[in-house]
């Protein structure tokens, strides 16, 4: 079993002898993914190009918003991430890793504007 | 040296000879110790002929168990660097008082304390946990090497080049003068316009790959080369806090990576991150560098709780008390670990709030750890215990470990924390935990698995003699500190006025010369184990009872571990193979398809070296130079397709054969 697998790792470019083994997706859903990766990142070029909005801040927003369904997009059509894929390990390290950027962006947020709060009173620029 | 200063800026950068440090009369020492050590050891290779197996089975190698051993070595030889700096300390804070300054000027003083810092974490603390996690989980979990095996001789070269990188601050330049984690404003370019934090930066870079690229390895290994039948609650428990460290390793080290990188940007071209101009700011470093830091400490804390785990139920002779419960602590405590990090600056000005929610996740993080003392506990109760080495360690461990986990409860206090950050009470309070948990863990990891690596066990009397001098020497070193700390006296600090805290200081270091003792009792086990060798010896392969399946093979292990992979039934599969009357199997052997060695790695390295001195120096065109090397070789090697062989079956029949002949004289 150890020598099979070995060998799988071994010949990973041309060969594939796990069961388990994730997809490696076809034409048209590399097409599909390409396409869509052009689109997102087209309409927040458009956005800030020609002024759309009219508000930096919500124009900055929604071009957050684009780069996260682009990150999505690119996890399912190019890292062909789905939830049973190597037995559903791919998906339970994305848990973990979506917790934890959460956690140090949430917190890093919370602790930053947190932080003169216990500061002695100064009259001096806060950002 | 030129005549055309421009011309030596280009050729040099800012490097002169000025930089080698020939005026101080310790470093002046340190140089002419370094070289007649290092002509001797270079000679005797040359002597002894040991270049070529060296270079061929040990340097080029990437068999797991030799990349492991190397690891240890490492660290033990960084530990001497590490702790010499320590001695140092103690020694100037035990004689700086009044008139006396002691006899290492601040600038001196202040890189000392910062190399001891950087070294005992990142040379000494990571290649241990990295090093015994690399030489026993492929073992434990029946597979034949780990799964990326030239990642893993890359990895450890890279470790070795950031050790190099530090070690060289002392012979050219300075190393930083921050601290270990180089706060800013202090380590950005107008407080330290040095190369001492450019070393640091670099050094940790570097390593910092290596201990990435380690850490994915061995998660790759763990999750898909486990031998049939051990589902993931059937693994050793040191199996599964490995597992659990190198999450937290790929999952926090990109962070002081970023951390790092947008520093040196600060220090090269003059961006603005972390200074007060330009809508920096200095906390945001601090915050990042926790958001790694905390879960580094449980890093290293991780295996060191599984080297316990297995040494516990192994001699008392008893399965692991709570297997279940010690696998949801280990996981509990791997997730909580990123969501204490503020306890460390909880004097930065936050308000109630955030310091309330920290402080709290920091207590609860200590049920989990309590859970496992009790696990602990338990396997012993009504145990038949056996009082070998690795056991000692064990105990002296929960004792010691207990103790540093409730000042760090009382850290965890925020307004205990303002009255004791950043004082010596805090400095007491993790050496209590990295000396009694984590290194305690480790040199009981080394003695335990000792046998398994070069067939012969470790000298129980000088065992027992660095065992005693370490934990006595731990308690005298930094109960005084604690005291001092609760007096007030605050860390890093390089003279005293104060007459009446002088006699803390020289407990302290009386202390640390008997921890002197414990090095120097731990190098005489070495010495005397290899000479007592033949009455130490081995044969059986499971010198302990054990009970995991690395007790199954031969020791040293052959090559590929395991001839045949076994099928697992139980979580204590060499124990439940041992009930059931498991017999060799002795014939049916085939080729063995195994990795190839190669010298990629080490040519890595160097060339990692190269480019960090240059970067440090200024030298852009040997930086240039270096990295487009880096990159040529790292390409080249992936066009090596002659990477794999196969031991061939009648090679593999005879290696097992001797196996056979050794037991059936032995039984």
């Amino acid at each position: 079993m150890s020598a099979a697998t070995k060998a799988g790792h071994d010949d990973h470019g041309h060969a594939h002898g796990h069961a388990d083994a994730g997809s490696h997706g076809s034409f048209k859903d590399y097409m599909t993914g390409f396409v869509l990766s052009v689109i997102l990142t087209a309409i927040p070029f458009i956005l800030v190009m020609s002024n759309v909005i009219g508000n930096n801040q919500i124009t900055g927003i929604v071009i957050m918003g684009f780069a996260v369904a682009q990150i999505v997009v690119h996890m399912i059509y190019f890292l062909h991430m789905n939830t049973k894929s190597e037995g559903g390990w791919t998906i339970l390290a994305l848990i973990f890793t979506l917790t934890l950027v959460i956690i140090t962006l949430a917190g890093s947020l919370w602790v930053m504007y947190h932080l003169n709060t216990n500061m002695m009173p100064m009259h001096m620029h806060t950002r | 040296m030129f005549s055309n200063p421009d011309l030596q800026k280009l050729l040099f950068g800012r490097l002169t000879l000025d930089a080698v440090p020939l005026h101080e009369p310790i470093l002046l020492i340190t140089f002419v110790m370094v070289g007649i050590g290092g002509v001797a050891v270079l000679g005797a290779l040359t002597y002894f002929r040991l270049w070529g197996i060296l270079w061929r089975d040990w340097f080029t190698s990437v068999d797991h168990k030799k990349i492991g051993i190397m690891y240890i070595v490492l660290a033990l030889v960084m530990l001497l660097r590490g702790f010499a700096d320590a001695l140092m300390m103690r020694a100037q804070q035990a004689m700086a008082f009044g008139p006396n300054e002691g006899y290492l000027p601040p600038h001196h003083y202040d890189q000392i304390f910062t190399a001891h810092g950087v070294i005992m974490i990142f040379f000494v603390a990571m290649p241990l946990v990295t090093g015994l996690m690399n030489f026993v989980v492929p073992l434990q979990i029946g597979a034949r090497d780990v799964a990326f095996p030239f990642l893993n001789n890359f990895s450890f070269w890279m470790t070795v080049a950031g050790a190099v990188t530090v070690m060289a601050s002392l012979f050219v330049g300075e190393f930083a003068r921050t601290g270990w984690l180089a706060y800013p404003p202090l380590s950005g370019p107008a407080m330290s316009p040095g190369v001492g934090v450019d070393y640091y930066i670099w050094a940790l870079q570097i390593a910092g790959i290596g201990t990435l690229l380690s850490g994915i390895n061995l998660i790759a290994t763990i999750v898909k080369m486990r031998a049939p039948g051990m589902t993931m609650m059937k693994m050793p428990v040191f199996t599964w806090t490995s597992l659990c460290t190198n999450i937290l390793i790929v999952a926090a080290f990109p962070i002081l990576t970023a951390v790092l990188a947008l520093l040196s940007l600060d220090r090269y071209v003059g961006t603005h991150f972390f200074s007060n101009d330009l809508g920096g700011n200095p906390m945001m470093y601090v915050n990042l560098v926790w958001i790694w830091g905390h879960p580094e400490v449980y890093i290293l804390i991780l295996p060191a709780f599984g080297v316990f785990s297995e040494i516990v139920s192994t001699f008392s002779s008893k399965r692991l008390f709570g297997y279940a419960s010690m696998v949801y602590a280990t996981v509990v405590i791997t997730i909580l670990s990123y969501l204490v990090w503020l306890h460390h600056f909880f004097t930065m000005g936050s308000g109630a709030s955030v310091n309330s929610f920290f402080g709290i996740t920091t207590m609860i993080i200590s049920i989990p750890t309590g859970a496992k003392i009790f696990n602990w506990l338990f396997t012993m109760y009504k145990g038949r215990i056996r009082f070998e080495v690795p056991m000692l360690w064990t105990i002296g461990f929960m004792v010691t470990f207990v103790i540093g986990g409730m000042t760090g409860v009382l850290l965890a206090v925020p307004p205990a924390d303002f009255v004791l950050h950043n004082s010596l009470f805090l400095i007491a309070h993790f050496h209590n935990v990295i000396i009694g948990g984590v290194l305690f863990g480790m040199l009981a990891g080394i003695t335990y698995w000792f046998p398994k690596a070069f067939g012969f066990k470790l000298d129980p009397f000088w065992g027992k003699m660095s065992f005693w001098f370490w934990l006595t020497g731990f308690w005298v070193a930094f109960m005084p500190l604690y005291v001092l700390g609760l007096m007030g006296v605050t860390r890093r600090v390089q003279h005293f006025d104060d007459p009446s805290l002088q006699i803390w200081f020289v407990i302290a270091a009386f202390g640390a010369l008997l921890i002197l003792c414990g090095i120097a009792s731990f190098i005489i086990t070495l010495v005397v184990s290899v000479i007592r060798r033949d009455q130490l010896r081995d044969t059986t392969g499971d010198p302990w009872g054990g009970r995991t399946l690395e007790w199954a093979t031969s020791s040293p292990p052959p090559d590929y571990n395991f001839a045949f992979t076994p099928v697992i039934h139980d979580h204590d599969a060499w124990w439940d193979m041992k009930k059931r009357g498991y017999a060799r199997p002795l014939q049916g052997f085939k080729p063995i398809h195994m990795p190839k060695n190669t010298a990629a790695g080490l040519i890595l390295g160097v060339l990692s070296i190269i480019f960090a001195f240059a970067m440090i120096w200024y030298i852009w065109w040997l930086a240039a130079f270096s990295f487009a090397a880096i990159a040529v070789v790292a390409i080249g090697h992936t066009f090596n397709y002659n990477r794999d062989f196969y031991i061939p079956a009648d090679e593999v029949v005879r290696t097992e054969a001797q196996r056979t002949a050794l037991l059936a004289e032995h039984v």
